[in-house]
């Protein structure tokens, strides 16, 4: 197990789903991902299926509609799987807190394995959130 | 000969272990040269190892309605014939003499067989996205395949109608005149295609299709395929370089080697290049680009010079 998980902390793939963001946080991840941050360095590579992923990154407070698709993206993801909550709204529903439409904070939808606060996040945040996040990863297989 | 030979020759060297490590390090150049272009860094050296350790050790996901058997094995059909095409190759540069008549024939059907393994996976995934790349890949395979073997025509006409890779090697200077020149540009051109990468990547468009034909593949079996295609980035530039261009040990010594694997990262070159300043072609300009005068037209042409000389003046 050791190695696959070696290797899964040196080639994370995200998967971007936007339940409900202003669009404002999905900008910034996309920006974290252009040449001038170049996050391939770290092997990071931004998909087009969820079956290809390893990482969901999740923006905005979850609305009514988004839910159960959400529910099921991250059930289709093939395990092992991480999610990054990506934003204040993805966090805590943010400045849509008293939307009727809200269903909750992604955390209420599914596990989240790392929290990146700010509307929206730097990339540079994003990047050390993503950084955190793998070496939280190393670290616990390296305990247990 | 020795079956234990055989085997060795096809698992390790210059087969399967062999075709691997040079696959990864390809990967790593065509990601490398990429990100250089982009003005970026780009991956470390054993990102395509890392990318295919990790793909085994995820869950393999088979959808729901899909054709589990064909799905799971059309991967490894397509790695099994890179493979063996590979060792076929390789054979024909290493100990020119071992190869059996028509070899060149055997090399051309199973570098067709990746492209039917991923259509096959691609139609056995029950998506409407794959089928609908499994569609485009085979419109590509009509389109490229035409003017590819044209082009593989006029090495054996000039080579003076072997179809044995080896006696191609040693009878062969195509390169030397005009019709080899025209005939290995329009293959470099098919090679493109073949590997689908831009700008004829219509059938696994991340932007359209979402890889399309991939697009139900996780953890092993798309591993398998990625691996595939590195494979195929490896041993269609061998191909070339063998068939129309001297081969890799053509020289005399360790300086034929040199040349030769210089004449290998040219060809890679150029096609990562072009795939990096080219836009996406709709895959009915590709199909028309191909059957067009451009592409079949110039093969043709290169047909009826390397006639000319071999068959008409001699
Ligand atoms: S955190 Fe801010 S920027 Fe991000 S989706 Fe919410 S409101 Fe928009």
């Amino acid at each position: 197990m050791g190695l696959k998980l070696k290797a899964l902390c040196k080639s994370p793939w995200l998967f971007h789903i936007n339940t409900g963001a202003c669009n404002n946080c999905d900008i910034e991840l996309v920006d974290a991902l252009t040449p001038r941050f170049d996050v391939e360095r770290l092997g990071v590579l931004l998909v087009g299926t969820i079956r290809h992923a390893d990482a969901l990154v999740v923006t905005g407070g979850v609305t009514q509609q988004a839910a159960p698709r959400l529910r099921r993206l991250y059930e289709q993801t093939p395990k092992p799987r991480l999610v990054i909550a990506c934003g204040s709204c993805a966090c805590t529903k943010g400045i849509f807190h008293d939307g009727y439409h809200m269903v909750g904070p992604v955390d209420e939808i599914v596990p989240v394995d790392i929290y990146i606060p700010g509307c929206p996040p730097k990339p540079e945040a994003i990047i050390d959130a993503l950084a955190k996040l793998l070496k939280k990863v190393a670290k616990i297989h390296h305990e247990g | 000969m020795n079956p234990l030979w055989a085997l060795f020759q096809v698992l390790v060297f210059p087969g399967f272990g062999f075709t691997f490590a040079f696959a990864m390090v390809f990967a790593w150049i065509d990601r490398k040269v990429t990100a250089r272009v982009q003005w970026r860094v780009g991956p470390p050296f054993l990102q395509p190892l890392y990318d295919f350790i990790k793909l085994l050790g995820k869950e393999v996901i088979v959808p729901a309605g899909g054709a589990r058997f064909l799905f799971l094995l059309a991967p490894l059909f397509g790695l099994a014939a890179v493979t063996l095409a590979s060792a076929l190759v390789w054979q024909a540069n290493i100990w020119p003499t071992s190869g059996f008549v028509g070899d060149l024939i055997v090399v051309i059907y199973l570098l067709t067989i990746p492209s039917l393994s991923v259509i096959l996976g691609g139609f056995a995934s029950n998506n409407r996205v794959a089928s609908l790349g499994a569609s485009r890949e085979m419109k590509m395979i009509l389109s490229y395949e035409l003017p590819l073997i044209l082009a593989l025509i006029v090495p054996i006409i000039n080579a003076g109608g072997s179809i044995r890779l080896g006696e191609m090697l040693q009878g062969q200077s195509a390169v030397s005149h005009v019709s080899g020149i025209l005939a290995f540009i329009v293959a470099i051109i098919c090679m493109q295609a073949k590997l689908g990468l831009v700008p004829f990547d219509a059938a696994e468009a991340e932007t359209e299709v979402m890889s399309g034909p991939f697009v139900e593949y996780s953890g092993a079996p798309l591993a398998v395929l990625k691996l595939m295609r590195s494979m195929m980035l490896f041993v269609m530039p061998v191909f070339l370089v063998t068939v129309f261009w001297g081969g890799i040990t053509a020289g005399e010594g360790i300086l034929g080697v040199i040349l030769g694997c210089l004449k290998i990262v040219l060809l890679l070159v150029i096609v990562i290049v072009m795939r990096n300043t080219n836009p996406r072609v709709r895959i009915d300009q590709a199909v028309g680009f191909f059957w067009g005068p451009w592409v079949t037209g110039v093969a043709a042409l290169a047909v009826a010079l390397a006639l000319l000389r071999n068959v008409i003046w001699v």
